[in-house]
């Protein structure tokens, strides 16, 4: 069964009141045949539990690392995967889109 | 994302309200539009269109490059009638992502085996639609083609903002639909508000293709401009 974003985004509410650090990526932009549109989400929070989604598994791994680093920071980032980043990262999506992802620390002031 | 813009975009969300984050990304700043404060917001046209498309996206404005996160309600579809065509119908619209209840109180017709998981509730019009809460999120079909089940389910619809209520029926059924739909209070515009003969014009036999002609006609709805709706019922009427 998919989380749907209602599940997601009340995840963040409850792990953030409940004193974890979270944080929250979100597919911002997508070029080629991205597996999930503008708008998916995923949520993280310190001990690196996630829930939901932002390619339907070919970088989630990448982008929970991130995550930590942005609770721990507090400052956003914007990550970009695709198949002309190979350099960039070792993550790259099997179907050949490229997506941007936006994450960012829930809490923040 | 501040802890008070998550907890009011859940709170929206839990009420079944479309809210539409903006996000700068080249700082994070943020801001949330409630549905009712899109049309005088600077970016309401964009943030309008957004909403209608159900889609997120970037938009330049002002030379910042703004994310708008569209959360927009799940569309619901209530069907009433579990008869063949629904049958064809609730799969279909599940598919299409649309949270789907039959409504029927005829309890040989709306039975688990013939809706294998699909809420049903097999009660009369006025006891099953109230707590379904329908709201402008909902499609509203009636498809038994009895008056008994279809004409109160429609008085109920009517004033529930949906934005759309398909009736079974052909013209005639309809014209005479119309009339006691009248004489029990509805108004001009309700009828008219009425998408009958129900689906679009796609020449369906089967059930499984009216059922396809009637999605085809929700998605329409929910999806083209009002004008876009208008032109495509002109082009099926010529």
């Amino acid at each position: 069964m998919l989380n749907r974003d209602e599940d997601i985004l009340q995840a963040a509410e409850n792990w953030q009141k409940a004193g974890h650090g979270v944080a929250l990526a979100t597919v911002v932009e997508t070029w080629g045949s991205a597996p999930r549109p503008a708008g998916s989400s995923l949520v993280i929070n310190d001990d690196g539990t996630f829930l939901g989604s932002v390619s339907g598994g070919c970088v989630e791994g990448a982008v929970v690392t991130e995550a930590l680093d942005v609770i721990a920071s507090g400052k956003p980032k914007m990550l970009e995967f695709g198949v002309a980043d190979e350099t960039a990262w070792n993550v790259g999506l099997s179907c050949g889109g490229t997506i941007r992802v936006f994450v960012e620390k829930v809490g923040q002031s | 994302m501040k802890l008070e813009t998550l907890t009011q975009v859940n709170a929206e969300r839990a009420a079944r309200r479309p809210v539409i984050v903006v996000t700068d990304v080249a700082n994070g700043d943020q801001r949330l539009v409630k549905a009712k404060d899109i049309a005088t917001d600077p970016l309401g046209a964009e943030l309008s269109k957004q909403l209608r498309m159900g889609k997120s996206g970037m938009v330049e404005s002002g030379g910042k490059k703004l994310f708008l996160n569209v959360y927009a309600p799940t569309a619901r579809l209530v069907i009433v009638g579990a008869v063949h065509i629904s049958q064809a119908l609730a799969p279909l619209a599940r598919s299409l992502d649309y949270d789907v209840t039959v409504v029927d109180p005829r309890t040989a017709f709306a039975s688990p085996e013939r809706f294998p998981d699909v809420p049903l509730i097999a009660e009369w019009p006025d006891v099953a639609l109230p707590p379904l809460n329908i709201d402008h999120y909902t499609a509203f079909v009636a498809l038994t083609h009895d008056p008994k089940i279809d004409d109160p389910a429609l008085l109920h619809a009517f004033e529930r903002d949906c934005f759309y209520i398909g009736a079974l029926g052909s013209r005639k059924t309809h014209a005479k639909r119309a009339e006691r739909l009248k004489a029990q209070g509805a108004s001009d515009a309700d009828i008219a508000s009425i998408h009958a003969p129900i689906g679009l014009s796609i020449g369906a036999v089967s059930p499984s293709e009216i059922a396809v002609a009637i999605m085809a006609e929700i998605t329409a709805e929910l999806r083209l401009p009002k004008e876009g709706v208008k032109q495509t019922a002109k082009v099926q009427a010529a």
